[in-house]
């Protein structure tokens, strides 16, 4: 199955591990990356440029879909953030046609208009409900028993639940249970996995956002995990980058893996942990790597 | 239907003075509220157990609680959307974030206090008008979800950031201060907005949406911290790391149709903050050390000038 391919700025700034891991990833499932449509896509205005002009915003996101549909492939995210902020600006002009008129009049001068009928998906979703389960669970090679992942997804994955089709797709709340699952670990529950990292508050009170990344990775090693696992790579960044930290914050060393998705999914994909370039990440992924007798 | 509530208790006088869960199983109607189940259990059950209600309708926020893990109203909230085929095991704890008086009753001591920190009174300025200060529809429009607010504490119980810092003002009393920064009979716009942008006001939430989630009434409170920051920098006040970072942001996507992270914690802090751009050395030097420092050369995207003109014509 083909996608026009949506990477956000993360994955090609300071987390190019993610965007490594996720065409190592999506050769083995079957998925085509269409980049090249998309690279003159925009960043999705993260939430912050909202603040300022949602209509911008809203306009920048329809340029988007409008280049999704020209390639004529559904489009892909591999961000919570990316998604979350896709799905409320498409749920604004699906809902008023006024609306989407009036946005698509400033995107003529490229040639560009959106339909309103596209629905961004992220890859965690993708694997759900393109690939199948099944279809996962037959291509694992190297299932990973003995590991316990915690789920952490990403504010914008979660909520608000209204702009993201909960109730036509049930499944969403659990996917990332229903994947950790289907690679053969076992899921570690813990208070915090819906919950914000704290990433967006770093540079404005990094004091809370430490606390935040401390709360989380905390608790989700008390409850007995081995690594964690985000869709996120905001999220990714503030939990690895800033657990050293959040364990200065903790009194106590917290090292707690955090692996973006793609690579829980390429180790269990049987690929080897240095093209998902787990190497990268600021707290070592060598003690999951070695449980599941992987040279690091 | 049978159920199963597992109801967290807490009675300040017993000796051991730590919280524990009681269960209660017992058959109620299909259409039974959360609230009905407690007052079953309250009359019927176990008369010890201590909760608020009063209208049973959603209108006075007396019953707040966390239902399965989520602040919500029990009188609004019927048990059979939180059972299934599986499970008939509802968990009901007391709201979070606030001192705990008894079983599922929070003291909402410092949640009024952050409210009347907020002046929620109108101050209009001059000579008062011969009849009623006088306001448009469409201005008393835009106030009326968050006019809406039943103070039920539900928002400042899931609060992510209140989870963690309690100088935070928290979301119903930063939406508070919006209903009357944008009532148009208000004259303290200015000392509002100033307060607004001071530590533990609005630049302090994190855009989670708890607060939007799980509001019974729509208020939408982090929306309105979004429009209170917007008005704070449209006030000129644009001296803090938060609005610094929301204008890089803005900046970045306009210039080059993207994020550059190698000069948005510097542009964040500000270029002469030497003491800040020190502290983000460390974290700095170890993403670098990993291979993922962001580059210094950040390139504009293809058919990026199409971008750029969008921002011109819809700013416009």
């Amino acid at each position: 199955m083909e996608y026009a391919f949506f990477p956000g700025c993360v994955s090609r700034g300071a987390c190019p591990e993610l965007f490594v891991s996720t065409i190592e990833v999506c050769s083995i499932l079957g998925i085509e990356l269409d980049y090249e449509s998309m690279k003159g896509a925009s960043c999705t205005g993260s939430g912050i440029l909202q603040e300022k002009n949602q209509k911008l915003g809203d306009t920048l996101n329809a340029r988007t879909f409008a280049l999704a549909e020209k390639s004529g492939n559904p489009l892909l995210t591999i961000c919570s953030t990316c998604q979350g902020v896709m799905s409320q600006a498409n749920k604004r002009m699906s809902e008023n046609p006024e609306y989407l008129k009036e946005i698509n009049k400033s995107l003529a001068e490229e040639g560009l208009e959106y339909s309103g009928n596209l629905e961004p998906k992220h890859l965690l979703w993708a694997i759900l409900e393109d690939i199948g389960v099944d279809k996962l669970k037959l291509l694992v090679k190297h299932p990973l028993q003995g590991l316990k992942f915690a789920p952490f997804y990403g504010c914008y994955l979660v909520r608000p639940s209204t702009a993201l089709d909960f109730t036509g797709h049930p499944e969403r709340e659990t996917a990332l249970e229903t994947v950790i699952e289907a690679v053969g670990a076992e899921v570690t529950d813990f208070s915090g996995k819906n919950l914000c990292c704290g990433f967006p508050i770093l540079m404005i009170n990094e004091t809370n956002s430490v606390n935040m990344v401390a709360r989380h990775t905390d608790e989700a090693k008390n409850n007995g995990a081995d690594a964690m696992v985000t869709p996120c790579p905001l999220c990714h960044l503030n939990l690895d980058g800033y657990q050293p930290q959040a364990s200065k914050a903790a009194g106590h060393t917290i090292g707690l893996p955090i692996l973006h998705l793609p690579q829980m999914l390429g180790l269990a994909l049987g690929i080897d942990p240095k093209a998902l370039k787990l190497n990268r990440h600021i707290i070592s992924s060598e003690k999951i790597l070695s449980l599941l007798f992987v040279k690091p | 239907m049978e159920i199963e509530l597992k109801v967290k208790r807490f009675d300040p006088e017993d000796a051991k003075n730590t919280p524990y869960f009681k269960d209660y199983k017992f058959d109620i109607e299909e259409s039974a509220t959360v609230l009905d189940s407690l007052i079953k259990i309250r009359e019927e059950i176990d008369g010890t157990l201590t909760f608020r209600c009063s209208c049973r309708s959603a209108i006075c926020g007396s019953c707040a609680m966390v239902i399965n893990g989520q602040a919500g109203l029990a009188c609004n909230t019927k048990l059979l959307d939180l059972t299934s085929k599986s499970s008939n095991e509802v968990l009901i704890e007391p709201l979070n974030n606030l001192p705990i008086i008894k079983d599922l009753v929070a003291d909402f001591k410092p949640f009024w206090n952050k409210i009347d920190a907020t002046n929620p009174w109108l101050q209009p300025n001059g000579t008062p008008p011969k009849q009623e200060y006088m306001a448009s529809n469409e201005a008393m429009l835009n106030l009326a979800n968050v006019m809406a607010c039943i103070m039920c504490g539900a928002c400042v119980s899931d609060c992510t950031v209140l989870n963690v810092d309690s100088n935070f003002l928290g979301p119903a009393a930063l939406a508070k201060s919006y209903r009357f920064i944008a009532d148009p009979r208000d004259d303290a716009d200015k000392s509002r907005l100033s307060e607004m942008n001071e530590s533990g006001g609005v630049w302090d939430c994190t855009r989670c949406m708890q607060c939007v989630e799980v509001c019974p009434k729509g208020v939408d409170p982090m929306g309105k911290i979004m429009e209170t920051r917007e008005k704070i920098m449209e006030a000129g006040m644009r001296n803090t790391f938060g609005a610094k970072h929301a204008t890089a942001v803005s900046n970045h996507i306009e210039h080059s149709g993207r994020i550059d992270e190698f000069r948005l914690p510097l542009q964040s802090k500000g270029i002469f903050n030497f003491k800040e751009i020190i502290k983000l050395m460390l974290p700095g030097l170890r993403f670098a050390l990993k291979k993922r420092a962001p580059s210094p050369f950040h390139f504009k995207n293809p058919n990026q000038t199409f971008v750029k003109k969008l921002f011109k014509k819809v700013e416009k």
